[in-house]
């Protein structure tokens, strides 16, 4: 088998050819390397490429099939690991200048997971600066190219994953998700993207931004890959006090019993209007039709609070990110600014922190510094917790009437690099559909649903569950995409631009 | 700036004369717990710098903390024993300030709602009066780390070139107790502050949840005060006096405030809202650094925590299996010794009744266990300052003492160069005995053969007692004793003494 | 809402230990100003009687045993120190309380 027919094939494809020994992990980790060693200079999805330690990893998964020793279902594959998650003797820098060089003395969880279930971490992806923004611009590594048109983005905070997959520089990739930064990069990128239900996925060694709200999750090319991933990093983790007890939902079986029929499918009024670019809104209403002749039954939903989930979002997460950013103070780990020997460690701190945070980090930074100070405190992160509630309620209300619901991923495709990079306010906007789910805790997914007549760039699907019945978005998801790659006669990626 | 200059000290009968003073005192009890709060790093004390931390106690990026079981009961018993409410939701909270010793740059703590609240702590005064302090609230939070100051001529922060920085101690779960204002003390607010820590550390021990050593920092005390004008109803400006690690400091520094509120409030000066830090040496307090803005720690609840929701079944269940409260005990206990009030309170002050109660329970009598404890035993504690617990001498080795002495073979003076011995690292009681060869000379031949010596080199003497001054007697048992390098029974050799010279006891 | 003025993001700055050089004042004063005045919509709901939700899961009291894990080696704890000396993290001077 060639290099470029082994990067093409899916997780589930390779993970068989392995076991069956058609292929070895270490040819298909080598075609991987090749892969980004060709294409990755101009999309620029890794921020570091693990070479020896795949390799290592891959000989490993050989040795132990050649021992008849049992294989987890995605031994062998290759992953593209946000540079989030923390990783004994590789470098994380969470796409900050702050912690350039750091190597943690501890795996994340998830790392652990993956390392345990014989998946081969690749290199670690590109990210928007602590996972804040929606184009990964915010890299103080620079940006990721969308491998669909390198000058437009590839989303954020995960673009590195996204890109990674659609550039099939690895078929399998983790994000996390806090406003969107999972499923829209997926959206704009032409892949699938699953926000889990918080407390789902374990979110110790997962740098945080906004505790409340990040969520570890799956990226793939294909519903069923997202949900073996999925399998693989899901379930309680005793580290973490927010982790769910309960058994992982079968989302496995789910992605592979694809079906509508006879489901309640909710359209909610408050995800569209301005701002929905019409390319975007056509693909919307095609899935809604092809849903509907797929056995489901489309029902209206009204979401009144929805219209306040970017405004409390824009308060929530900078508040808690203003708390969990104070750590980085230069004094036990990471970047020293102005340590000259005459100035305080309060001084250090204070020019470490100036030159080390990127513009947007600060502007998050003092955004939640503001509305948690005394006297603003009430009417900013309280309020914005009371809106909380009420987006919970509408979720309940909804799913009291629908199994899920769909909306748009993002109200439009992928934008030109810098287009919005001065415009905060307008950045904001790309997680306007994703963002109500993060704030009620749901699982959600984003899946491609064509692509948009206007600039031929890829849209997404949001399929959103109610917490803990992801499996859900697998049954839904797989039989969406089931029916659209019929419709097209292929994956949608194949329409992608060769690099 | 406004670093406060010497003021005069108003006196302090003057000072009580126009004024009354309010107090607040907030304890913070590190626990006793293996693990610290958040996670399960070890907290025994004296380990090498930075062998006892991991990911989450040194705040590294990614890792989340995990509430100690063993730390929210602990901070329930001690609720419950304080008479507080215990919260049905509770949860923990961020207070967010930036420092060197605290990894995260916020302290997960409590905020508004308090795992404990609305209790009282009934503390007795020397003279036997009670007085009753209202808690405001008990609540969880965490230690910080330890710096050492390099390069200053002290080791202390001015001056320093730079620091050094142990986490071991970061993420001790703490408890910090709250009292609410504390008025009406008048002219005994010092001594109701310092018998307020007192009880405070009795009950800390009774429940077994700390070791509440104040000169090992598991026990740590802010003093904040104001005085209010004799008669007015409204609170003066407080000022806050941190880490008053002792008894003595607590009383000293709630009286120095005193007279300096005093003096400055009556030359028409105002008080500022302060820190203050409290001097041992002198036992005055001075300004701190003034910050140029004002805290604001920006509380908010803790999102990579859960609630914390005690079932009322667990709180009861930890309700009924609370000790005897220190009060009641002491209650108890002087009534079985036989001791006044006053007495009572001295032990208590030095920390020593239960140490006389295990004494007891080895063997010894009330009165020679005692006697041991608060004698000898406090004037060591007392000189190499640490507290009498802490002594490297039990219970059981002091009764041994106590025996030795009840059944002769030792006398007070003997005995003393035994718990020296013990104390020293010498052994056992029954090994100093042997290897210093400490024993009451009871050979009776070797003692009146020393009598003997004792009449003939002083006749003069003998003649007196012969002639009926039996109170000249002790001369001679005094050469006797300097014969025998004091190791006879004292009582022995003047019976020896009379029989010889043939005189009537 | 009163507009964010330069003065108070210097303040927030100042509490968030973000040494701003004063170009960015201004920047960052009119950009907060924006995005304050479009997320204060929310305070439309403070007067509802509403509970807040400051996290999406019904969970309470996950606790652990009281039993030591094992630590990381001090070399480990050490591994990113900028500085350190006698087995502590090197700091610049602490102004501190004293
Ligand atoms: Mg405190
Ligand atoms: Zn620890």
């Amino acid at each position: 088998m060639t290099d470029s027919t082994i990067i093409k094939l899916t997780a589930a494809e390779t993970a068989a050819k392995i076991a069956s020994g058609e292929l070895t992990a270490v040819q298909v980790t080598e075609a991987h390397l090749a892969r980004i060693e060709a294409v990755d200079e101009k999309v620029h999805a890794f921020l570091y490429v693990d070479r020896e330690g795949a390799l290592a990893q891959a000989r490993a998964v050989d040795e132990k099939r050649e021992r008849g020793e049992k294989l987890g279902p995605l031994a062998g594959v290759p992953l593209a690991l946000k540079d989030i998650f923390t990783t004994v003797g590789i470098p994380t820098t969470v796409g900050s200048k702050i912690l350039e060089g750091w190597i943690p003395p501890y795996d994340a969880t998830v790392t652990e997971k993956l390392k345990a279930a014989d998946v081969v971490i690749i290199g670690k992806t590109n990210m928007d600066e602590f996972a804040m923004g929606s184009s990964t611009e915010n890299s103080a590594y620079g940006p990721t190219g969308n491998p669909w048109d390198v000058t437009k983005i590839p989303g954020g905070s995960g673009g590195g994953s996204a890109a990674a997959l659609a550039s099939f520089q690895a078929p399998l990739a983790i994000g996390t998700d806090t406003g969107g930064s999972i499923r829209q990069p997926a959206a704009v990128t032409g892949t699938v993207g699953v926000k889990p239900t918080y407390g789902g996925v374990s979110r110790y060694g997962m740098v945080a931004f906004s505790s409340s709200l990040d969520q570890g999750g799956p990226c793939a090319r294909t519903v069923l890959d997202a949900a073996l991933l999925h399998e693989v990093i899901a379930g309680h983790d005793p580290l973490d006090s927010t982790s769910i007890d309960a058994p992982v939902p079968p989302v496995v079986e789910a992605a592979r019993n694809g079906s509508v029929e006879g489901m309640r499918v909710g359209v909610v009024k408050q995800f569209a209007g301005e701002g929905y670019q019409a390319g975007v809104v056509e693909r919307f209403n095609e899935s809604v039709s092809l849903l509907k002749e797929l056995g489901a039954e489309i029902v209206e939903l009204d979401c009144p609070s929805f219209d306040l989930a970017l405004s409390a979002y824009y308060l929530i997460a900078p508040s808690e990110c203003s708390s969990n950013l104070a750590r980085f103070d230069g004094l036990r780990y990471g970047l020293r600014t102005g340590d000259d020997g005459t100035r305080s460690a309060e001084d250090v701190t204070s020019l470490t922190r100036e030159s080390g945070f990127g513009d947007e980090v600060k502007r998050r930074i003092m955004l939640g510094t503001y509305a948690l100070s005394s006297g603003y405190y009430d009417a900013y992160y309280g309020s914005a917790q009371k809106v909380r509630t009420l987006i919970s309620r509408d979720f309940e209300k909804a799913f009291e009437k629908v199994d899920v619901i769909v909306s748009p991923t993002t109200p439009t495709t992928a934008f030109a690099i810098g287009e919005r990079a001065d415009d905060p306010l307008a950045m904001y906007l790309a997680d306007l559909c994703t963002i109500p789910v993060n704030l009620a805790g749901n699982a959600a997914m984003s899946l491609p649903c064509g692509l948009a007549p206007e600039d031929g760039l890829p849209v997404g699907l949001q399929i959103i569950a109610p917490a803990m019945k992801d499996d859900r978005l697998y049954k839904v998801g797989a039989a969406v995409e089931a029916a659209f790659v019929e419709r097209w006669g292929h994956p949608l990626l194949e329409e992608a631009p060769s690099l | 700036m406004t670093a406060t200059t010497t003021t005069d000290l108003v006196p302090y009968e003057d000072a009580l004369a126009s004024y009354d003073p309010v107090m607040g005192l907030e304890v913070h009890v590190e626990l006793g717990t293996k693990t610290k709060m958040f996670c399960g790093c070890s907290t025994s004390l004296g380990a090498d710098p930075n062998t006892q931390t991991c990911p989450v106690c040194l705040g590294l990026p990614g890792s989340l903390p995990v509430v100690n079981a063993t730390g929210v009961e602990s901070a329930i018993k001690i609720g419950l024993a304080l008479n507080c409410e215990i919260a049905e939701w509770c949860r923990f909270a961020r207070k967010n300030y930036f420092y060197p010793d605290m990894p995260k740059n916020f302290q997960t703590s409590q905020y508004d709602e308090p795992i404990a609240f609305n209790g009282y702590l009934d503390v007795q005064l020397e003279d036997g009066e009670v007085f009753r302090v209202e808690i405001e609230r008990a609540h969880m939070e965490e230690d910080t780390g330890k710096s050492t100051h390099v390069g200053g001529a002290t080791g202390r922060i001015h001056g320093a070139l730079h620091s050094l920085l142990d986490y071991n101690r970061a993420g001790i779960p703490l408890i910090e107790i709250v009292t609410k204002p504390i008025v009406g003390a008048g002219e005994r607010a010092p001594e109701v502050a310092k018998a307020y820590v007192a009880e405070l550390r009795e009950l800390i021990k009774a429940l077994g949840v700390s070791e509440a050593r104040m000169e090992m920092g598991q026990m740590r005390c802010d003093v904040n005060l104001s005085l209010m004008p004799k008669g007015a109803d409204k609170f003066g400006t407080r000022s806050e006096t941190k880490n008053v690690n002792s008894l003595r400091s607590v009383e000293r520094a709630v009286r120095f405030e005193i007279q300096r509120h005093a003096a400055v409030l009556g030359d028409g000066g105002t008080i500022v809202q302060e820190t203050r830090h409290f001097h041992e040496d002198t036992g005055s307090t001075t300004s701190g650094r003034v910050k140029e803005e004002a805290e604001d720690y920006r509380y908010f609840p803790e999102p990579d925590l859960v609630p914390v929701a005690p079932s009322r079944e667990w709180v009861e269940e930890l309700r009924a299996g609370l000790p005897e409260l220190p009060l009641v005990r002491r209650n108890r206990l002087r009534e079985e010794w036989g001791v006044s009030a006053h007495d009572m309170q001295s032990m208590l002050n030095a920390g020593a009744i239960d140490s006389i109660v295990a004494t007891i329970e080895a063997g010894a009598d009330a009165a020679s266990a005692r006697k041991w404890w608060m004698g000898e035993l406090a004037r060591r504690a007392n000189e190499d300052g640490v507290e009498l617990a802490a002594l490297p001498i039990t219970p059981e080795q002091v009764a041994r003492v106590a025996a030795l002495v009840k059944e002769g073979s030792l006398n007070d003076k003997l005995a003393r160069q035994v718990i020296e011995g013990v104390l020293a690292g010498e052994g056992t009681p029954d090994e100093v005995v042997e290897k210093r060869g400490l024993k009451v000379v009871s050979d009776e031949g070797a003692l009146t053969a020393a009598v003997d010596e004792a009449i003939a080199g002083n006749p003069a003497i003998a003649d007196k007692i012969r002639g009926g001054k039996v109170a000249a007697a002790g001369a001679l048992v005094g050469a006797v004793m300097k014969a025998t390098r004091g190791q006879a029974d004292a009582a022995r050799v003047k019976e020896l003494i009379l029989e010889k010279l043939g005189v009537e006891g | 809402m009163p507009g964010i003025t330069r003065e108070e993001v210097a303040h927030l700055a100042r509490l968030a230990r973000l040494e701003l050089k004063p170009e960015e004042l201004d920047h960052f004063a009119g950009q907060l100003d924006d995005i304050i005045g479009a997320v204060a919509r929310v305070s439309e709901v403070a007067d509802q009687d509403v509970p807040p939700t400051s996290h999406p899961l019904p969970l309470t009291n996950v606790m652990r045993a009281d039993e030591v894990r094992p630590s990381l080696t001090p070399e480990q704890a050490l591994s990113g120190a900028p500085a350190q000396e006698q087995q502590r993290f090197k700091v610049p001077q602490i102004l501190g309380e004293d």
